[in-house]
């Protein structure tokens, strides 16, 4: 096990904004990311008001310490941001505050991802779309090889 | 109760005091090399080496002259793969492994790969054991090793070596050929009562540090008859230990080694009850309080120590993190460098998410009721808090499929 920054211990031990909104609501959008297979699930919803200005996040994350704590942050971010300043948040932004080691950046990346699909379903609502968000298998997998300090390590 | 409590005696074990302090005349007094033949301090530690050597031997229903020692159980395991393939088969042969051997075993089998040797890996049952007619169905005229564990360190399931062994037997006698077994027994010494001729077994290696002795000394067993066993030779040099390993012995951690074989002898009966009654008490524990948890690992053919336990809808690495004060090991891709999860659990085909989950637990002689009950309550605590932020757990209660898994079952 890796050593965590006080950081991610602090929202690993007392995450924030812990919990689930109601998935039909057309104020609320919807991402989840990840797949079970490969450690990490991540689900972000945000509540977003008539101004497009977002009210409240919530989250829920199987994944390791650094998945939870990136996930906890990503909500206390999105809150009082609009959509496009929260389509602003990137994961190296989470990982700088978060001081996660490389091993870890995949985390930070999962929780871009999540952001990113939450907007998309509430703009897809907006639009009077009603496809649902779903589980990006494929997507983790390909992100985890892609991503920096990930996959090219031996036992 | 002393915090954290050390629950990982799979990986290793502290050297116990009794142990120490036998080892402690010989590194600074007692110094000699035990190949000097002219003078008192070499005879002195050639007569503390022969009566090691005995000691170790006994432990094993073995002679002193099949003892030959090595730095641990991989150094042993190179030894034994490597150097009978190129004594009995220098331009290529067989050998039959499984697939949930110790990665001693498993890469050095790899490198043969390399060398032209074809190599069968077993697929274990779903509870981590080979049958020895899975060994029989594999073997052909140009077999000339089996080397399966006798204990898997991750799961503790144990193989049936001695059914293993007399298939071997059966079928070097009826093909004539040179064909050996080899058991990589580091887990199981200490905890299960083993003799080399009721096990038919060629060969051997296990390790000091996995029962109280120290780190960085071992042993290879090789039979002397019925076979006798030649090796090709590793590590050239001195020609110590009969040629097969040489290098200057190390006394201090052989007299340490043998020390702490004489105590596993004395006090395995008791020792294995106490293991077995703590293992039990978590194992139970665990399962009364927390639902949803997979038992990996053969039920009752395992180590008496080990626990090995995957925890449905969460993550392996922050289950480790919530249990900061226990130190247990964990199958969870995140715990490695590598990311993939335990191989062993995926050969006995665990789904890939419990692999993730999973939490070995492996207990030792030093652990008491009190932090077992710690651990359970502990546990159930960060798994509690785990499944209020797991998202899967959710959708397993709104799909209703926590009935997909075969969940164990408190007694």
């Amino acid at each position: 096990m890796l050593q965590y920054s006080e950081k991610v211990l602090e929202l690993f031990t007392n995450p924030k904004n812990v919990g689930t909104m109601d998935g039909d609501d057309p104020h609320v959008g919807t991402g989840v990311i990840g797949s079970p297979e490969c450690g990490d699930v991540m689900q972000l919803q945000i509540l977003v008001d008539d101004q497009g200005v977002i009210q409240d996040a919530k989250f829920k994350t199987f994944g390791c310490g650094s998945a939870i704590a990136s996930s906890s942050l990503a909500t206390e971010w999105l809150k009082g941001k609009t959509l496009d300043e929260a389509m602003a948040i990137q994961n190296v932004h989470l990982a700088e505050e978060l001081e996660l080691p490389p091993v870890k950046k995949h985390c930070s990346v999962l929780a871009e991802d999540a952001i990113k699909a939450a907007i998309e379903d509430f703009q897809k609502k907006l639009e009077g779309r009603t496809d649902k968000a779903e589980l990006h298998s494929p997507r983790c997998c390909e992100k985890l090889n892609d991503c920096e300090g990930c996959g090219s390590h031996g036992e | 109760m002393k915090l954290p409590i050390y629950m990982d005696y799979n990986a290793t074990t502290p050297v116990d005091p009794r142990v120490f302090e036998a080892m402690k005349p010989w590194f600074c007094e007692d110094f000699g090399n035990a190949a000097s033949r002219s003078h008192v301090f070499g005879w002195k530690a050639e007569t503390a080496v022969a009566e090691s050597r005995e000691t170790i031997a006994n432990l094993l229903g073995a002679s002193p002259q099949e003892i030959v020692f090595t730095s641990g159980a991989t150094e042993s395991d190179n030894l034994a793969i490597k150097g009978i393939c190129e004594m009995y088969a220098p331009d290529g042969g067989h050998i039959i492994t499984c697939m949930t051997e110790h990665k001693a075993v498993l890469d050095t089998c790899k490198y043969l790969e390399t060398k032209g040797y074809e190599v069968t890996y077993l697929k274990p049952d779903t509870e981590g054991r080979v049958s020895a007619q899975q060994v029989a169905d594999e073997i052909r005229e140009d077999t000339v090793l089996v080397t399966l564990m006798l204990a898997n360190n991750e799961t503790g399931a144990v193989h049936p070596i001695a059914e293993i062994g007399k298939v071997v037997r059966e079928y070097r006698a009826r093909l004539h050929s040179h064909l050996f077994f080899h058991t990589d027994a580091t887990q199981g010494i200490s905890k299960i009562p083993f003799n080399v001729n009721e096990m038919a077994v060629d060969l051997l290696s296990f390790s000091s540090h996995k029962m109280y002795g120290p780190k960085g000394i071992g042993a290879l067993y090789v039979r002397r008859r019925d076979p006798r066993v030649r090796l090709a030779i590793q590590t050239h040099g001195g020609g110590h230990e009969r040629n097969m390993r040489s290098g200057t012995l190390n006394t201090p951690s052989i007299v340490g080694f043998a020390k702490a074989c004489e105590l596993a002898a004395a006090e395995m009966e008791n020792n294995v009850a106490k293991l077995r009654h703590l293992r039990d008490h978590l194992e139970q524990g665990i399962l009364q309080n927390v639902d949803y948890v997979k038992r990996n690992g053969h039920k009752t053919e395992r180590l008496c120590n080990t626990a090995n336990l995957s925890f449905g809808y969460i993550e392996g690495e922050s289950l480790m993190l919530k249990l900061r004060d226990i130190a247990v090991s964990s199958g969870s891709a995140c715990t490695s460098a590598s990311l993939e999860p335990s191989f062993v659990l995926r050969a006995m085909d665990v789904p890939d998410i419990l692999a993730h989950s999973s939490l070995r637990f492996s207990l030792g002689c030093y652990n008491d009721l009190a932090e077992i009950d710690y651990v359970v309550e502990k546990v159930a605590t960060a798994v509690r808090e785990l499944r209020e932020l797991s998202p899967l757990y959710d959708m397993a209660l709104r799909d209703n499929t926590t009935g997909d898994t075969d969940w164990a079952q408190a007694d």
